[in-house]
Protein backbone atom coordinates (compact mmCIF):
# COMPACT_ATOMS: atom_id res chain seq x y z
CA UNK A 1 0.00 0.00 0.00
CA UNK A 2 1.59 2.86 -1.28
CA UNK A 3 -0.11 6.61 -0.57
CA UNK A 4 1.12 10.22 -0.86
CA UNK A 5 1.37 11.73 2.48
CA UNK A 6 0.35 15.76 3.27
CA UNK A 7 2.20 15.87 6.85
CA UNK A 8 0.82 19.68 7.31
CA UNK A 9 2.28 22.57 9.25
CA UNK A 10 2.01 21.17 12.83
CA UNK A 11 2.87 17.84 12.63
CA UNK A 12 6.57 18.85 11.58
CA UNK A 13 6.69 21.49 14.56
CA UNK A 14 4.60 21.04 17.58
CA UNK A 15 3.50 18.16 17.26
CA UNK A 16 6.40 15.73 15.73
CA UNK A 17 5.08 12.83 17.80
CA UNK A 18 2.29 12.59 15.97
CA UNK A 19 4.25 12.40 12.99
CA UNK A 20 6.98 10.08 14.07
CA UNK A 21 4.84 7.14 15.90
CA UNK A 22 2.28 7.17 12.43
CA UNK A 23 5.37 6.87 10.01
CA UNK A 24 7.42 4.10 12.01
CA UNK A 25 3.87 2.42 12.84
CA UNK A 26 3.33 2.35 9.19
CA UNK A 27 6.07 0.94 8.33
CA UNK A 28 5.63 -2.12 10.60
CA UNK A 29 2.06 -2.18 9.22
CA UNK A 30 3.45 -2.43 5.40
CA UNK A 31 2.24 0.85 4.39
CA UNK A 32 4.12 3.51 2.54
CA UNK A 33 3.81 7.22 2.92
CA UNK A 34 5.73 8.93 0.02
CA UNK A 35 5.36 12.73 1.53
CA UNK A 36 3.78 15.11 -1.51
CA UNK A 37 7.24 17.04 -2.78
CA UNK A 38 4.94 20.26 -3.01
CA UNK A 39 2.69 21.26 -0.34
CA UNK A 40 1.81 24.33 2.20
CA UNK A 41 0.11 24.70 5.29
CA UNK A 42 -3.52 23.93 4.38
CA UNK A 43 -5.15 27.35 6.11
CA UNK A 44 -5.93 24.89 9.08
CA UNK A 45 -9.60 25.83 9.19
CA UNK A 46 -12.31 25.84 6.20
CA UNK A 47 -13.32 29.43 5.11
CA UNK A 48 -17.19 29.67 5.56
CA UNK A 49 -17.51 32.90 3.35
CA UNK A 50 -18.89 32.06 0.43
CA UNK A 51 -17.79 35.13 -1.60
CA UNK A 52 -14.35 34.81 -1.23
CA UNK A 53 -11.95 31.91 -2.83
CA UNK A 54 -8.90 33.03 -2.08
CA UNK A 55 -8.53 30.77 1.24
CA UNK A 56 -9.03 27.64 -1.17
CA UNK A 57 -5.59 28.08 -2.73
CA UNK A 58 -3.30 26.68 -0.71
CA UNK A 59 -5.47 23.79 -0.03
CA UNK A 60 -6.24 23.46 -4.03
CA UNK A 61 -2.57 23.79 -4.13
CA UNK A 62 -1.76 20.71 -2.32
CA UNK A 63 -4.78 18.92 -3.93
CA UNK A 64 -3.34 19.51 -7.54
CA UNK A 65 0.28 18.50 -6.59
CA UNK A 66 -0.98 15.10 -5.17
CA UNK A 67 -3.02 14.61 -8.32
CA UNK A 68 -0.17 15.02 -10.02
CA UNK A 69 1.95 12.53 -8.05
CA UNK A 70 -1.33 10.10 -8.58
CA UNK A 71 -1.85 8.20 -5.70
CA UNK A 72 -4.65 8.52 -2.63
CA UNK A 73 -3.48 11.01 -0.40
CA UNK A 74 -3.20 10.88 3.57
CA UNK A 75 -3.45 12.86 6.26
CA UNK A 76 -3.10 12.78 10.37
CA UNK A 77 -4.55 15.61 11.01
CA UNK A 78 -8.14 16.13 11.64
CA UNK A 79 -7.93 19.92 10.47
CA UNK A 80 -6.10 19.11 7.30
CA UNK A 81 -8.45 16.08 6.69
CA UNK A 82 -11.15 18.77 6.89
CA UNK A 83 -10.17 21.21 4.90
CA UNK A 84 -8.69 19.05 2.13
CA UNK A 85 -11.99 17.12 2.07
CA UNK A 86 -14.06 19.75 1.94
CA UNK A 87 -11.79 22.09 -0.79
CA UNK A 88 -12.38 18.67 -2.52
CA UNK A 89 -15.90 19.30 -2.38
CA UNK A 90 -16.62 22.89 -3.43
CA UNK A 91 -14.35 22.26 -6.23
CA UNK A 92 -16.15 19.59 -7.38
CA UNK A 93 -19.26 20.85 -7.18
CA UNK A 94 -19.04 24.77 -7.79
CA UNK A 95 -17.99 25.15 -11.09
CA UNK A 96 -17.16 28.79 -11.00
CA UNK A 97 -15.17 28.66 -7.93
CA UNK A 98 -13.10 25.96 -9.51
CA UNK A 99 -12.64 28.20 -12.34
CA UNK A 100 -11.44 30.84 -10.66
CA UNK A 101 -8.91 29.15 -8.21
CA UNK A 102 -7.18 26.87 -10.90
CA UNK A 103 -6.93 29.97 -12.90
CA UNK A 104 -4.99 31.71 -10.05
CA UNK A 105 -2.48 28.22 -9.02
CA UNK A 106 -2.43 27.65 -13.06
CA UNK A 107 -3.11 23.95 -12.29
CA UNK A 108 -6.33 21.91 -14.09
CA UNK A 109 -7.96 20.14 -10.53
CA UNK A 110 -11.34 18.88 -10.41
CA UNK A 111 -11.34 17.83 -6.87
CA UNK A 112 -11.01 14.34 -7.96
CA UNK A 113 -7.77 13.30 -5.39
CA UNK A 114 -9.58 10.83 -2.91
CA UNK A 115 -8.33 12.34 0.48
CA UNK A 116 -7.99 9.73 3.32
CA UNK A 117 -7.47 9.84 7.62
CA UNK A 118 -5.27 7.32 9.01
CA UNK A 119 -7.90 5.85 10.59
CA UNK A 120 -9.62 5.08 7.45
CA UNK A 121 -6.70 3.39 5.90
CA UNK A 122 -6.50 1.26 9.63
CA UNK A 123 -10.29 0.58 9.39
CA UNK A 124 -10.95 0.02 5.67
CA UNK A 125 -7.67 -1.34 4.12
CA UNK A 126 -5.82 -2.93 6.63
CA UNK A 127 -8.97 -3.85 8.44
CA UNK A 128 -9.18 -3.78 12.70
CA UNK A 129 -9.14 -7.64 13.10
CA UNK A 130 -5.83 -7.75 10.54
CA UNK A 131 -4.27 -5.11 12.82
CA UNK A 132 -5.05 -6.77 16.49
CA UNK A 133 -3.19 -9.56 14.98
CA UNK A 134 -0.35 -7.40 14.50
CA UNK A 135 -0.19 -6.04 18.38
CA UNK A 136 2.59 -7.36 20.24
CA UNK A 137 2.67 -4.83 23.27
CA UNK A 138 -0.54 -5.34 25.10
CA UNK A 139 -2.49 -2.50 27.05
CA UNK A 140 -4.61 -5.53 28.55
CA UNK A 141 -7.53 -3.27 29.25
CA UNK A 142 -6.50 -0.02 29.62
CA UNK A 143 -9.38 2.36 30.01
CA UNK A 144 -9.08 4.58 27.42
CA UNK A 145 -12.09 7.41 25.70
CA UNK A 146 -11.85 8.35 22.13
CA UNK A 147 -12.61 12.00 21.97
CA UNK A 148 -13.31 12.72 18.30
CA UNK A 149 -13.97 16.67 18.29
CA UNK A 150 -15.64 18.42 15.47
CA UNK A 151 -13.32 18.39 11.84
CA UNK A 152 -13.19 14.49 11.91
CA UNK A 153 -17.09 14.01 11.78
CA UNK A 154 -18.47 17.64 10.74
CA UNK A 155 -20.31 18.69 8.12
CA UNK A 156 -21.04 15.27 7.91
CA UNK A 157 -21.90 14.83 4.56
CA UNK A 158 -18.58 16.78 3.16
CA UNK A 159 -16.27 14.85 5.67
CA UNK A 160 -17.99 12.59 7.81
CA UNK A 161 -15.53 9.58 8.69
CA UNK A 162 -18.36 8.26 10.60
CA UNK A 163 -21.51 8.41 12.10
CA UNK A 164 -21.71 12.58 13.52
CA UNK A 165 -23.20 11.65 16.88
CA UNK A 166 -22.15 8.46 17.06
CA UNK A 167 -19.17 7.38 15.69
CA UNK A 168 -16.82 4.31 16.52
CA UNK A 169 -13.91 4.13 14.48
CA UNK A 170 -11.32 5.38 17.34
CA UNK A 171 -13.07 2.74 20.06
CA UNK A 172 -12.78 -0.04 17.50
CA UNK A 173 -8.98 1.33 16.73
CA UNK A 174 -8.92 1.12 20.84
CA UNK A 175 -10.44 -2.31 21.34
CA UNK A 176 -7.69 -3.94 18.45
CA UNK A 177 -4.98 -2.60 20.49
CA UNK A 178 -7.14 -4.39 23.47
CA UNK A 179 -7.62 -1.06 25.27
CA UNK A 180 -10.94 -0.90 27.13
CA UNK A 181 -12.84 2.28 25.07
CA UNK A 182 -14.70 4.31 27.46
CA UNK A 183 -17.77 5.70 26.48
CA UNK A 184 -18.87 9.40 27.66
CA UNK A 185 -21.07 11.98 26.47
CA UNK A 186 -18.92 14.71 25.25
CA UNK A 187 -16.74 12.65 22.49
CA UNK A 188 -17.78 14.66 19.67
CA UNK A 189 -18.13 17.98 21.51
CA UNK A 190 -15.78 21.33 20.50
CA UNK A 191 -12.52 21.56 22.60
CA UNK A 192 -12.85 25.78 21.86
CA UNK A 193 -10.51 25.28 19.11
CA UNK A 194 -8.27 28.54 18.17
CA UNK A 195 -10.62 30.27 20.85
CA UNK A 196 -7.56 29.30 22.74
CA UNK A 197 -5.97 32.60 21.21
CA UNK A 198 -8.06 35.06 22.81
CA UNK A 199 -7.67 36.41 25.93
CA UNK A 200 -8.95 34.91 29.26
CA UNK A 201 -8.67 31.32 28.48
CA UNK A 202 -12.06 30.75 27.14
CA UNK A 203 -11.61 27.25 25.78
CA UNK A 204 -10.32 26.03 29.08
CA UNK A 205 -13.70 25.81 30.37
CA UNK A 206 -14.83 23.28 27.46
CA UNK A 207 -12.18 21.29 27.00
CA UNK A 208 -12.12 20.77 31.39
CA UNK A 209 -15.54 19.25 30.65
CA UNK A 210 -15.09 16.68 28.08
CA UNK A 211 -11.42 15.56 30.03
CA UNK A 212 -13.77 15.33 33.42
CA UNK A 213 -16.84 13.51 31.93
CA UNK A 214 -14.01 11.21 30.74
CA UNK A 215 -12.22 10.65 34.05
CA UNK A 216 -15.57 9.86 35.63
CA UNK A 217 -16.13 7.13 33.69
CA UNK A 218 -12.70 5.80 34.12
CA UNK A 219 -10.63 6.82 31.15
CA UNK A 220 -6.26 6.37 32.21
CA UNK A 221 -5.97 8.23 29.12
CA UNK A 222 -7.61 10.16 26.48
CA UNK A 223 -6.90 9.73 22.50
CA UNK A 224 -7.79 12.27 19.77
CA UNK A 225 -6.57 12.64 15.64
CA UNK A 226 -6.06 16.58 15.78
CA UNK A 227 -2.97 18.79 17.56
CA UNK A 228 -5.44 21.46 18.21
CA UNK A 229 -7.49 19.28 20.31
CA UNK A 230 -4.46 17.81 22.44
CA UNK A 231 -3.79 20.87 22.84
CA UNK A 232 -6.43 22.09 24.89
CA UNK A 233 -7.23 19.15 26.47
CA UNK A 234 -4.14 18.89 27.73
CA UNK A 235 -4.10 22.88 28.61
CA UNK A 236 -6.74 22.88 30.94
CA UNK A 237 -5.17 20.41 33.23
CA UNK A 238 -2.15 22.43 33.65
CA UNK A 239 -3.50 23.30 37.19
CA UNK A 240 -4.22 19.65 38.05
CA UNK A 241 -0.45 18.83 36.96
CA UNK A 242 1.24 21.73 38.96
CA UNK A 243 -0.79 20.74 42.42
CA UNK A 244 0.46 17.35 41.10
CA UNK A 245 -3.78 16.25 40.99
CA UNK A 246 -4.74 13.03 39.23
CA UNK A 247 -4.71 14.28 35.22
CA UNK A 248 -5.41 12.16 32.41
CA UNK A 249 -2.88 12.40 29.88
CA UNK A 250 -4.14 13.16 26.01
CA UNK A 251 -2.68 11.48 23.42
CA UNK A 252 -2.40 11.07 19.64
CA UNK A 253 -3.81 7.50 18.83
CA UNK A 254 -0.99 6.98 16.91
CA UNK A 255 1.25 7.18 19.50
CA UNK A 256 -1.06 4.47 21.60
CA UNK A 257 -0.74 2.48 18.24
CA UNK A 258 3.29 2.61 18.12
CA UNK A 259 3.24 1.36 21.88
CA UNK A 260 1.00 -1.65 20.40
CA UNK A 261 3.25 -2.44 17.76
CA UNK A 262 6.16 -2.60 20.27
CA UNK A 263 8.08 0.46 18.76
CA UNK A 264 9.82 2.63 21.21
CA UNK A 265 10.51 6.19 22.96
CA UNK A 266 11.99 7.66 20.47
CA UNK A 267 9.12 7.23 17.97
CA UNK A 268 6.76 8.61 20.83
CA UNK A 269 8.03 11.99 21.45
CA UNK A 270 6.01 12.60 24.47
CA UNK A 271 8.07 15.63 25.79
CA UNK A 272 5.86 18.60 24.52
CA UNK A 273 3.01 16.97 26.31
CA UNK A 274 1.62 18.84 29.89
CA UNK A 275 0.13 16.01 31.53
CA UNK A 276 2.77 13.95 31.04
CA UNK A 277 2.01 10.25 29.89
CA UNK A 278 4.76 7.58 30.59
CA UNK A 279 3.69 6.70 33.90
CA UNK A 280 0.14 5.73 33.10
CA UNK A 281 1.50 3.36 30.35
CA UNK A 282 4.10 2.09 32.87
CA UNK A 283 1.36 1.32 35.59
CA UNK A 284 -0.48 -0.62 32.67
CA UNK A 285 2.56 -2.22 32.33
CA UNK A 286 3.40 -1.62 28.67
CA UNK A 287 7.26 -1.88 28.72
CA UNK A 288 9.88 0.73 27.16
CA UNK A 289 8.14 3.80 27.42
CA UNK A 290 9.49 7.00 29.99
CA UNK A 291 7.44 9.84 30.81
CA UNK B 1 -37.44 48.63 19.48
CA UNK B 2 -39.50 50.08 16.25
CA UNK B 3 -39.87 47.57 13.72
CA UNK B 4 -40.81 48.83 10.02
CA UNK B 5 -39.82 47.03 6.77
CA UNK B 6 -36.86 49.89 6.55
CA UNK B 7 -35.27 48.74 9.98
CA UNK B 8 -35.63 45.24 9.27
CA UNK B 9 -34.05 44.99 5.84
CA UNK B 10 -31.45 46.88 5.68
CA UNK B 11 -28.62 46.95 3.29
CA UNK B 12 -26.38 45.48 6.05
CA UNK B 13 -28.37 42.71 6.31
CA UNK B 14 -27.98 42.23 2.51
CA UNK B 15 -24.33 42.38 2.89
CA UNK B 16 -23.92 39.85 5.42
CA UNK B 17 -26.21 37.36 3.45
CA UNK B 18 -23.89 38.04 0.49
CA UNK B 19 -20.80 36.96 2.44
CA UNK B 20 -22.85 33.66 4.50
CA UNK B 21 -24.93 32.57 1.54
CA UNK B 22 -27.50 32.04 4.34
CA UNK B 23 -31.12 33.38 4.65
CA UNK B 24 -31.76 34.28 8.39
CA UNK B 25 -35.18 34.05 8.19
CA UNK B 26 -35.27 30.65 7.53
CA UNK B 27 -34.41 30.08 11.47
CA UNK B 28 -37.50 29.15 13.38
CA UNK B 29 -35.92 29.90 17.21
CA UNK B 30 -35.94 26.33 18.15
CA UNK B 31 -32.70 26.75 20.20
CA UNK B 32 -30.77 23.81 19.25
CA UNK B 33 -28.05 25.62 18.31
CA UNK B 34 -27.79 27.25 21.46
CA UNK B 35 -28.59 23.81 23.23
CA UNK B 36 -25.43 22.13 21.68
CA UNK B 37 -22.88 24.71 21.63
CA UNK B 38 -19.94 24.47 23.53
CA UNK B 39 -18.91 27.95 23.70
CA UNK B 40 -22.00 29.39 25.25
CA UNK B 41 -20.39 29.97 28.76
CA UNK B 42 -18.22 32.61 26.96
CA UNK B 43 -20.87 33.95 24.78
CA UNK B 44 -22.99 37.70 25.39
CA UNK B 45 -25.37 36.51 23.03
CA UNK B 46 -26.63 32.86 22.13
CA UNK B 47 -26.60 31.65 18.65
CA UNK B 48 -30.07 31.42 18.55
CA UNK B 49 -30.37 35.15 20.03
CA UNK B 50 -27.68 36.50 17.23
CA UNK B 51 -30.24 35.22 14.90
CA UNK B 52 -33.45 36.79 16.23
CA UNK B 53 -31.51 39.91 16.10
CA UNK B 54 -30.31 39.46 12.26
CA UNK B 55 -33.98 38.71 11.81
CA UNK B 56 -35.17 41.90 13.04
CA UNK B 57 -32.55 43.68 11.08
CA UNK B 58 -30.51 44.85 14.44
CA UNK B 59 -27.28 44.22 12.76
CA UNK B 60 -25.27 46.83 14.52
CA UNK B 61 -25.86 44.64 17.86
CA UNK B 62 -24.85 41.82 16.31
CA UNK B 63 -21.50 43.04 15.33
CA UNK B 64 -20.75 44.33 18.92
CA UNK B 65 -21.33 41.20 20.23
CA UNK B 66 -18.38 39.11 22.21
CA UNK B 67 -20.80 35.95 20.70
CA UNK B 68 -19.17 36.17 17.28
CA UNK B 69 -15.48 36.27 18.50
CA UNK B 70 -16.10 33.05 20.72
CA UNK B 71 -17.71 30.74 17.97
CA UNK B 72 -15.36 28.20 17.04
CA UNK B 73 -16.66 27.00 13.68
CA UNK B 74 -16.90 23.34 15.60
CA UNK B 75 -20.25 23.33 13.48
CA UNK B 76 -22.10 21.33 15.70
CA UNK B 77 -25.04 23.60 15.37
CA UNK B 78 -25.41 22.99 11.79
CA UNK B 79 -25.12 19.63 11.73
CA UNK B 80 -28.12 19.33 13.89
CA UNK B 81 -29.97 22.41 12.92
CA UNK B 82 -33.56 21.32 11.73
CA UNK B 83 -33.60 24.13 9.24
CA UNK B 84 -30.32 23.17 7.70
CA UNK B 85 -29.05 26.61 8.37
CA UNK B 86 -25.12 26.85 8.53
CA UNK B 87 -25.15 29.26 11.48
CA UNK B 88 -20.87 29.45 11.53
CA UNK B 89 -21.52 30.65 7.94
CA UNK B 90 -23.51 33.69 9.59
CA UNK B 91 -20.93 34.27 12.62
CA UNK B 92 -17.93 34.15 9.97
CA UNK B 93 -20.42 36.61 7.90
CA UNK B 94 -20.47 38.86 11.04
CA UNK B 95 -16.34 38.84 11.97
CA UNK B 96 -15.90 39.73 8.11
CA UNK B 97 -17.80 43.15 8.43
CA UNK B 98 -15.53 44.32 10.95
CA UNK B 99 -12.56 42.69 9.68
CA UNK B 100 -12.83 43.48 6.14
CA UNK B 101 -12.39 47.26 6.35
CA UNK B 102 -8.82 46.30 7.51
CA UNK B 103 -10.02 45.54 11.57
CA UNK B 104 -8.19 43.09 13.67
CA UNK B 105 -8.94 41.43 16.57
CA UNK B 106 -6.23 39.86 17.40
CA UNK B 107 -3.49 41.22 17.50
CA UNK B 108 0.53 38.87 17.63
CA UNK B 109 1.95 40.96 19.80
CA UNK B 110 -1.01 40.72 22.56
CA UNK B 111 -0.45 36.76 22.73
CA UNK B 112 1.50 36.03 25.55
CA UNK B 113 4.85 34.53 24.77
CA UNK B 114 4.51 31.64 27.16
CA UNK B 115 1.20 30.40 25.11
CA UNK B 116 3.16 30.82 21.52
CA UNK B 117 5.54 28.73 23.00
CA UNK B 118 3.29 25.81 23.24
CA UNK B 119 0.36 26.17 21.20
CA UNK B 120 0.63 24.28 18.24
CA UNK B 121 1.24 26.07 15.02
CA UNK B 122 -2.70 24.81 13.40
CA UNK B 123 -3.68 27.46 16.23
CA UNK B 124 -2.15 30.06 14.98
CA UNK B 125 -3.19 29.86 11.63
CA UNK B 126 -6.54 29.45 12.06
CA UNK B 127 -7.26 32.42 14.82
CA UNK B 128 -5.33 34.61 12.21
CA UNK B 129 -7.93 33.53 9.59
CA UNK B 130 -10.68 34.25 12.05
CA UNK B 131 -9.38 37.05 13.48
CA UNK B 132 -7.62 39.78 11.50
Amino acid sequence: MVYSYFPGCTLRAKAKGFDSSALASCKVLGVRFLELQEWQCCGATFPLQIDNSFPLVSPARTLASAKKAGRKLVTLCSACYNVLKRTNHVLREDLDKREKVCAFIEEDYFGDVEVLHLLEILRDKIGFGSLAAKVVSSFRGLPVAAYYGCLLLRPPDEVGIDDPEAPKVLEDFLSSLQCQPVEYPYKTECCGSYVALRPGELTVSPSRLIVESAKSRGAKVIVTSCPLCQFNLDYAQSENVARGEKAVPVVYFTQLLAIALGLGEEVLQFDGHIVPPGLIFQAAGVGGVGA
Amino acid sequence: MKLSREVIATEDKRKLQDISGEEVLSCYQCGKCSAGCAMTEAMDLLPHQVIRLLQLGQVEEALHSRTIWVCASCLACSARCPRGMNLPNVMESLRAQVLRPGDRSLNPADIPYELLEIIPEQALVAAFRKYT
